[in-house]
């Protein structure tokens, strides 16, 4: 792996942010589409489905809009881009660079979550519109915090993806099995209902996985409801350092593995 | 309009394109697992709201998995037939394509709708039939030839909306050329249908009536099921798709008057 110096990152930030300058239609649909969490607190207070798991409508309301925000800044998309540039043999240029290509998609989607920002913003606003009574102002601690949560979320999925995406120098269509592993992720990481809502059998074993840390735990510290933060993070950086190893083996196996497209 | 012609040419398109698709078997059968996997995910996160509570606007458990099934029934057509025709129009008008599908003596819309088609929904449908079989069961339905008559009636009705909002939405990309992400919003709407009309509050659910019709795409329909539904939400139903398929066939035709290939 290359050194990186600030300019490089620098740089890679700047080309790839006004390059997703150029999508912002597309990024707010984007941000739109993930307004799932309000359809699903509305179901959730409108009957009255939350006395059960001792949450007020308030702070069920601020934690689907904390799962709105972790979600929109943990999307990660590196193994579509990946599996088209595999498929059109775009990889060869940059495997010939002196920094690992993921560098560069890292770099996409941390322009694209910058240029996706306001657009989030503008949805919470509208939401505390109709929300008042769930506005609330996290202490910076809190807040900080919950932003590192977020971003190891971040990493979390982008080096699952990544680990999918190197698949790609064994078979065409990687695509494929992130979609598989995008429906555990759909149910099990609180996007929909909150973890603690889930059944005793569930629960008895989904905290050894990584799912809840992706949207549960970071979404229930910037809502503040309860949670055990230490646990969190260490599990958080548990699955990072699985992750990452797994990573950098399945990517020195897979470039060994590359023929570049029509060669 | 000659049909015996364009049956012939929808067989050959079948043959053609499962013939592609089987170029990717294990595609297939991680599809399938992916299909089984979101029917048991979303059962699970029903079984969730039912915890505590015995029915969800005015739908017991037993009901509302009638409309899970049709939703499941739904989804995989969608999965079959418009999401892998309906992406392909964005590629068509990107790379200028769509001149040779407009020069064939065809209907454009027939071949850019039905071109394709992804063996890896059918599972889908067949689990949402099966679903809805449990739910007869379930729910003491019997089952007779007008009850089978008048659900196929609203189910297909229901698939014509469908279509018709995909449709809809794929043609606006004749003016802003990238639309992914617009069928990304409406997939992610489409995602209310799994649960009754009822269950949301007052303004979502006129907004789900009018604006984005789900409650005529899966709530209807599973009322027919449970043979709750009046004869008039049967025949607004009907009238509904009937607007909804002549204004995209129009819009359709409207659009390609704009449409000015790739790099002229």
């Amino acid at each position: 792996m290359s050194y990186l110096n600030r300019n490089k990152i620098i740089t890679l930030l700047k080309v790839q942010y006004s390059n997703m300058l150029e999508y912002r239609v597309e990024i707010a649909l984007w941000a739109i589409s993930g307004i799932i969490p309000f359809f699903m607190l509305n179901i959730w207070t409108n009957n009255n489905l939350n006395e059960s798991i001792n949450l007020s409508n308030v702070m069920l309301s601020r934690y689907f809009l904390s799962a709105f925000f972790v979600r929109q800044f943990s999307v990660v998309w590196v193994v579509f881009t990946f599996e088209e540039d595999a498929l059109l043999g775009k990889i060869s240029p940059y495997l010939i660079q002196p920094l690992n290509p993921f560098f560069r998609y890292i770099a996409q989607h941390l322009a694209e979550q910058i240029t996706r920002f306001p657009f989030a913003i503008i949805i919470a606003l509208i939401f505390f519109i109709f929300n008042r009574e769930s506005f609330w102002v996290p202490n910076i601690g809190i807040f900080l915090l919950s932003c590192i949560s977020t971003f190891f979320s971040f990493l979390i999925q982008f080096l699952i993806q990544s680990i999918i995406a190197c698949l790609c120098f064994w078979t065409e269509k990687a695509s494929s099995v992130e979609r598989l592993f995008f429906i555990p992720t759909l149910f099990l990481s609180g996007l929909l209902a909150p973890v603690i809502s889930f059944p005793e059998y569930v629960k008895s074993w989904i905290y050894i996985t990584p799912f809840p840390y992706l949207i549960d735990f970071p979404a229930n510290l910037l809502s503040g409801n309860k949670t055990n933060i230490i646990e969190g993070f260490i599990m958080q950086l548990f699955w990072i350092s699985i992750l990452f190893p797994t990573f950098r083996k399945i990517w020195s196996m897979g470039t060994k593995k590359y023929t570049a497209m029509g060669s | 309009m000659n049909i015996k012609k364009y049956l012939k040419i929808y067989s050959l398109f079948l043959q053609t394109s499962i013939a592609s698709e089987l170029e990717y078997k294990t595609n297939i059968i991680i599809d399938f697992i992916t299909a089984i996997l979101s029917l048991i995910g979303s059962l699970f996160l029903l079984t969730i709201f039912f915890q505590s509570t015995d029915n969800i606007g005015g739908w017991k458990f037993e009901q509302a998995l009638i409309i899970q099934g049709i939703y499941t029934i739904l989804n995989g057509i969608t999965n079959t037939w418009f999401n892998p025709n309906l992406t392909e129009i964005v590629k068509h008008i990107r790379e200028g394509t769509l001149d040779f599908v407009l020069l064939k003596p065809l209907d454009s819309q027939f071949f850019i709708s039905l071109k394709k088609i992804s063996p890896s929904g059918l599972l889908e449908i067949i689990l949402g039939v099966a679903l809805l079989l449990y739910c007869t069961g379930i729910n003491q339905i019997n089952i007779n030839i007008g009850f089978f008559i008048l659900c196929l009636t609203t189910l297909l009705c229901s698939i014509l909306i469908l279509y018709s909002l995909w449709f809809l939405i794929s043609t606006t990309t004749i003016w802003f050329v990238k639309t992914w992400n617009a069928t990304e919003v409406l997939r992610s709407f489409l995602y209310i249908g799994r649960f009754p009309l009822n269950s949301f509050s007052f303004s979502l659910r006129i907004f789900f009536s009018i604006f984005i019709p789900i409650a005529f795409i899966t709530t209807i329909p599973s009322e027919v099921f449970l043979g709750l539904a009046q004869l008039w939400k049967i025949l607004l139903e009907i009238v509904v798709s009937g607007i909804f398929f002549i204004v995209s066939r129009r819009f359709w035709l409207f659009a390609l008057r704009y449409y000015t290939s790739a790099s002229s």
